[in-house]
C-alpha cells in the first residue's frame, strides 16, 4: 500500500505539475506538484506513489548507502582473511 | 497521550460481524483434539507444527462456497475459481473424465484418443498490442488440446454480439480467427450467432471447443509428477495479462510490451518428438505460472521449488508489475508452457523448446522435491526462501 | 531496475547477515518492530529471515492502512455505495476486505458501482467524465497518501468540481507507535521506521521514541538490503548503548520530510479526536478528517452514514500479533477459521498484514525448507 516505486523523468508536460516517467520501460504521467520546490528535471529520478511523486532520488545517498554496505563487507573479508591467517600460524 | 480515558461513541452502538463469528465457531467445529499426538517421522510435532498441520488439514476440506452472490474473484483463476468449480460445477457433473480436471478431457471414441475442450473469451478490452479477442478464441482452445499431448483438428465458434456492434470490427476478429487457425492448421467447422441487446455484453463474447486426436502414446498430467523432476518454462512470463491491463487505458501507462498469444501445439509437437519424459503442460492462462505448480503440486503431493532468478520476466513486464504492485508469478500468459519432466531429460526437453521460434526464451526454474508436500517455493533473487501460494481474490482486469 | 535491483545483492546480504549475527550477544533475544506494512511484505517476498540469526525476531506493526481500518468505517464505505447515484472508487487493496456485512466486491456484485482506481486523480476523471453521478474517492493511507488526497481536493476545488467528494480514513504513524510502547506486555528492542511515510513527515517526529521510550530507530528502505543494513544499524546502536533515529533510507528520506507534502495535508486535513483502529483500538489524534473548509469534498457532510462499531470476534489476538506479544501462528484461528479468503482480523487482511505475509509466504518450518531448497 505504501507502495513507493523509483522512476526517472523523461519529459516535462504541458501542466507544470505534470512528467511523463519512465519505470523499467512503461512510462506513465506523474504528478510532480508535491516537489514543486526541487526544480526536477528529465533525468531525475523520483519516487512515484499513487500516481505523485513524494520525493527526488538522492544520486549520491544511494552510492553512499552501496558503499557503506561495501565497506561492512570489506571490513568482513579483512577480519575472515586475518582469521584465517592466524590460524595457519 | 498515554492512559486517556476517553469515551467513545462506539463503546456503546456496536454490534458484531455474523459472518466472522460464524466461520470461527465452523472452525472450531472441526478442531481435532488429539491433534498433538500426531506425529511425523516418528517424533511429536513442534507447537508451530501443530498448527501448520491444522492448517492443511482445514484446506483439504470439503471446499464450499462462502459469498451469496458471484463476485469477479470466482472468474480470476485463483483459489475462489477453484472453489466454484469444485463445490458446484463438479459436484453437479460429476464423471471420471471431469474429475481428472485437466484443462481437456481425454476420451476414447471407436479406438481412437480423443482430447476434447471448450473455453469462452470475454476479454477487455477487444483489441490490444499483439492481437485482438479472436486470436485469444482460437490460440486458447488450440493450446488446452495441445498440453494434453492431442494434435488440434476442429474447433466450434459461438458467438454472442451486442446490438450495435460494428461489422469491421467483427470482420477484423473473423479475419484474425482465420489466420490463427490457418497456423494452428485446425479449421472451424461449426458454429452459432447470437445478438443481445446493447448493454448486456461487451461488444462480444467468444465461445470455442475443439477436438484433437491423441496419436502418441503418452499419459499426461497433473498428478503423475515425480521428486527429481524438472520444471521448465517455455518463455518469458507475464507478457499477455500486463499488455490487457495497460491496454484498457485506466492506469494510463503506456508500454511497447505485446501479448503472448500463439498456438503452441508445434513447439509441443517439437517438444514430444524430442523426449518422452514430458509429465505434464499447461499453458499458463489466468492464475499465471504460481496456479498451475500449485495444482501440481496438490495433484502429485510434491513439493516444487523455484528459482527466481531463472524465471524469464521481460523488464517492461516487471517495471508495471511493480507500479502495480503485482506479482508477475500470477500474471496470465497467453502463448506460454509449464513444462515438468523427468529430471533426465532436461536438456533434451530444453533444446527442443529453444529449437523453435516460440521456445527461443526457454528457461528451466525449478525441480520437484518430495517435502513438504503440496506447496510451491521460490528460492528469491535475494537468497532467501518463501512459499508462492495459489491466488487469493484477484483486483485485476478481465483479460481473457 | 535501478534503485531496485542493486539494494537486492544475494552477496553483500551474506556479509551483513554475517555481520548481525556477530553483534549479537551470547543467551540475548533482539526483537524489532517494522512499523510499515511494506516492509512487513518486502520480508516475506524476499524470504529476509533467512538471513537473520535465530535470536534476532522482526514484530510486524501496525502499518498496513488498509488493514487498520475498523468493519465499521468500512460498511460505512459500502452504504454511501449503495446510495443513488454514488460512484465509489477505490485502490485495489480494499476491494476485497469484508466489513460487517461483507466487502467492496460483495456489494458491487448487488450492484453498486464501485472502481478500481490507480491514483486519486483517477477518481477525479471520473467524476469529470460522470457530472451526474456522485463520485466518492475512498481515501485511505498513512501520511504517504494523504499528500496525494489533499492534493486531489484542492485539484477539484480549483476546478470547481461539484460531485467530487473523498471518505477520509487517514491515519497517522506517531500516535499507533505511541499506543504500542505505551502497552505493558510491550517487548521490543528497537524500530525499523516507516520510510515512506518519512519522506513526509521526515525523522524528527521518532525522536521520542528514543528521548522518552529509549528505543533506537532506524528509517529503512524498502529494498530487501536496506533493511538488513538496517538492523545492522540497530545492533550496532545496541552494542554502543544508544538509542538515536537514524536515517538509513537518506537516498529518499530528507530529515525534515517533505514541507510542501505536509502543508497540503494541513490545508485540507484536520486531526480527529480519535479514531478506531482495527485491533489496536481507539486512539487519540491518530486520524484525519476534512477541514470545514472543504466540507462539500466530504464525504461524511454529504452523506448521512450509519457509523455502527463492528467488533471483531473474540477469538481474534491480533492485538498481541502487532504487538509482538504472540507470533501469527500462535493465534487460535489462525489458518482455520481466518484465512486470507475469509480473514476476521485485521492482521489477515491485507498481504501486508502480518498474519496474511506468514500465511501466503511463511507457512512452514523453516528446517524443512531448507533442506527443500538445498542445491
Amino acid at each position: 500500500m505504501c507502495l513507493g516505486i523509483p522512476g526517472e523523468v523523461i519529459e516535462l508536460l504541458d501542466r507544470p505539475d505534470l512528467a511523463k516517467v519512465n519505470v523499467s520501460g512503461v512510462r506513465r504521467a506523474i504528478n510532480i506538484g508535491l516537489l514543486e520546490n526541487e526544480n526536477v528535471q528529465p533525468g531525475d529520478w523520483i519516487l512515484i506513489h499513487v500516481g505523485f511523486a513524494l520525493s527526488k532520488i538522492d544520486e549520491d545517498e544511494a552510492a553512499a548507502a552501496l558503499a557503506f554496505l561495501e565497506g561492512i563487507g570489506t571490513a568482513y573479508t579483512d577480519e575472515l582473511d586475518a582469521l584465517a591467517e592466524s590460524n595457519i600460524e | 497521550m498515554s492512559g486517556e480515558q476517553v469515551t467513545h461513541p462506539g463503546d456503546t452502538d456496536q454490534r458484531s460481524a455474523d459472518w466472522a463469528e460464524e466461520a470461527v465457531r465452523d472452525a472450531a467445529s472441526h478442531e481435532d483434539p488429539e491433534l498433538a499426538q500426531y506425529a511425523l517421522g516418528g517424533q511429536t510435532l513442534s507447537l508451530e507444527e501443530q498448527v501448520l498441520a491444522r492448517i492443511d488439514r482445514q484446506r483439504r476440506r470439503k471446499a464450499k462456497i462462502k459469498e451469496e452472490r458471484i463476485t469477479l474473484a470466482h472468474g480470476a483463476g485463483g483459489k475462489a475459481t477453484h472453489t466454484l468449480i469444485d463445490a458446484l460445477f463438479l459436484e453437479s457433473f460429476r464423471n471420471p473424465v471431469l474429475e481428472a480436471m485437466e484443462d481437456q478431457a481425454t476420451l476414447t471414441v471407436g479406438g481412437a484418443r480423443l482430447a476434447f475442450t471448450t473455453d469462452s473469451f470475454v476479454v477487455h478490452p477487444l483489441f490490444f498490442p499483439g492481437g485482438n479477442i479472436g486470436d485469444l478464441a482460437v490460440n486458447g482452445t488450440v493450446n488446452d488440446l495441445a498440453v494434453g499431448g492431442a494434435r488440434p483438428l476442429y474447433l466450434s465458434a459461438g458467438f454472442i454480439l451486442e446490438e450495435g456492434f460494428p461489422v469491421a470490427d467483427l470482420q477484423q476478429i473473423a479475419d484474425s480467427m482465420a489466420v490463427a487457425a490457418a497456423v494452428a492448421g485446425v479449421q472451424i467447422v461449426t458454429g452459432d450467432t447470437k445478438v443481445v441487446e446493447r448493454g448486456q455484453c461487451d461488444g462480444v463474447y467468444i465461445n470455442t471447443a475443439g477436438i484433437g486426436v491423441i496419436e502418441r502414446d503418452i499419459t499426461l498430467g497433473a498428478g503423475t509428477v515425480k521428486p527429481g523432476d524438472s520444471v521448465l518454462v517455455s518463455g518469458p512470463i507475464g507478457d499477455h495479462g500486463v499488455t490487457v491491463m495497460l491496454a484498457r487505458g485506466e492506469l494510463d501507462i503506456e508500454s511497447d510490451i505485446e501479448s503472448d498469444t500463439a498456438p503452441l501445439a508445434e513447439l509441443i509437437g517439437v517438444l514430444l518428438d524430442a523426449t518422452t519424459g514430458v509429465r505434464v503442460m499447461r499453458d499458463a492462462t489466468r492464475g499465471g505460472v504460481a496456479t498451475i505448480l500449485n495444482e501440481v503440486a496438490r495433484a502429485s503431493n510434491v513439493a516444487i521449488v523455484v528459482d527466481e532468478k531463472a524465471v524469464p520476466t521481460r523488464e517492461e513486464v516487471r517495471g508495471a508489475s511493480e507500479i502495480l504492485g503485482i506479482d508477475p508469478l500470477y500474471v496470465a500468459c497467453e502463448g506460454r508452457l509449464v513444462i515438468v519432466v523427468d529430471g533426465a531429460e532436461t536438456a533434451a526437453a530444453l533444446a527442443a523448446l529453444r529449437s523453435h521460434p516460440l521456445g527461443e526464451g526457454a528457461a528451466v526454474i525449478g525441480a520437484v522435491k518430495d517435502d513438504p508436500p503440496t506447496l510451491v517455493l521460490l528460492k528469491t533473487e535475494f537468497g532467501g526462501t518463501r512459499i508462492v501460494d495459489m491466488l487469493v481474490g484477484d483486483p485485476l482486469p478481465r483479460i481473457c | 531496475m535501478r534503485f531496485v535491483d542493486e539494494f537486492r545483492d544475494a552477496e553483500k546480504a551474506q556479509v551483513l547477515s554475517g555481520q548481525i549475527a556477530a553483534l549479537c550477544e551470547p543467551g540475548r533475544h533482539y526483537s524489532f518492530m517494522e512499523v510499515c506494512g511494506g516492509h512487513t511484505h518486502t520480508i516475506y517476498k524476499h524470504g529476509l529471515e533467512d538471513y537473520l540469526p535465530e535470536s534476532v525476531s522482526l514484530v510486524h506493526g501496525p502499518g498496513c492502512p488498509v488493514c487498520v481500518i475498523p468493519m465499521g468505517r468500512l460498511d460505512d464505505a459500502i452504504y454511501i455505495s449503495e446510495q443513488p447515484d454514488v460512484i465509489m472508487t477505490s485502490f485495489g487493496d480494499m476491494m476485497r476486505v469484508p466489513g460487517g456485512k461483507g466487502s467492496f466486491f460483495d456489494s458491487k456484485a448487488k450492484g453498486a458501482d464501485i472502481r478500481m482506481v490507480y491514483s486519486p486523480l483517477d477518481s477525479l476523471k471520473i467524476a469529470r467524465a460522470n457530472p451526474d453521478k456522485k463520485v466518492v474517492f475512498m481515501a485511505i493511507g498513512f501520511e504517504t497518501t494523504a499528500p496525494s488526497t489533499a492534493m486531489t481536493v484542492l485539484r477539484a476545488a480549483a476546478d470547481g468540481l461539484e460531485n467530487f467528494s473523498i471518505f477520509c480514513n487517514h491515519v497517522t504513524i506517531i500516535p499507533a507507535i505511541k499506543a504500542i510502547l505505551d502497552s505493558p506486555d510491550m517487548r521490543l528492542d528497537g524500530f525499523l521506521g516507516p520510510g515512506h511515510v518519512s519522506t513526509v513527515i521526515g525523522c524528527k517526529p521518532y525522536e521520542f521514541i528514543a528521548r522518552d521510550h529509549h528505543k533506537p530507530l532506524v528509517c529503512a528502505g524498502f529494498e530487501p538490503l536496506d533493511i538488513l543494513a538496517s538492523i545492522y544499524q540497530l545492533m550496532v546502536q545496541l552494542r554502543d548503548g544508544r538509542c538515536e533515529v537514524e536515517n538509513q533510507y537518506t537516498r529518499v528520506v530528507p530529515w525534515d520530510g517533505n514541507l510542501k507534502a505536509l502543508q497540503v495535508i494541513n490545508e485540507v486535513m484536520e486531526l480527529r479526536p480519535y479514531f478506531e483502529w482495527r485491533g489496536l483500538g481507539f486512539i487519540s489524534h491518530s486520524a484525519l478528517k476534512v477541514r470545514e473548509e472543504y466540507a462539500k469534498f466530504d464525504a461524511e457532510e454529504i452523506f448521512k452514514i450509519p457509523g455502527i462499531r463492528v467488533a471483531d470476534p473474540k477469538a481474534c489476538q491480533c492485538g498481541e500479533v502487532l504487538k509482538g506479544v504472540i507470533k501469527p501462528w500462535e493465534c487460535k484461528v489462525f489458518g482455520t477459521a481466518c484465512t486470507p479468503e475469509t480473514p476476521i482480523g485485521t492482521c489477515m487482511v491485507s498481504p501486508e498484514g502480518a498474519c496474511a505475509a506468514y500465511y501466503n509466504f511463511g507457512r512452514f518450518t523453516r528446517e524443512r525448507v531448507k533442506e527443500a531448497t538445498r542445491a
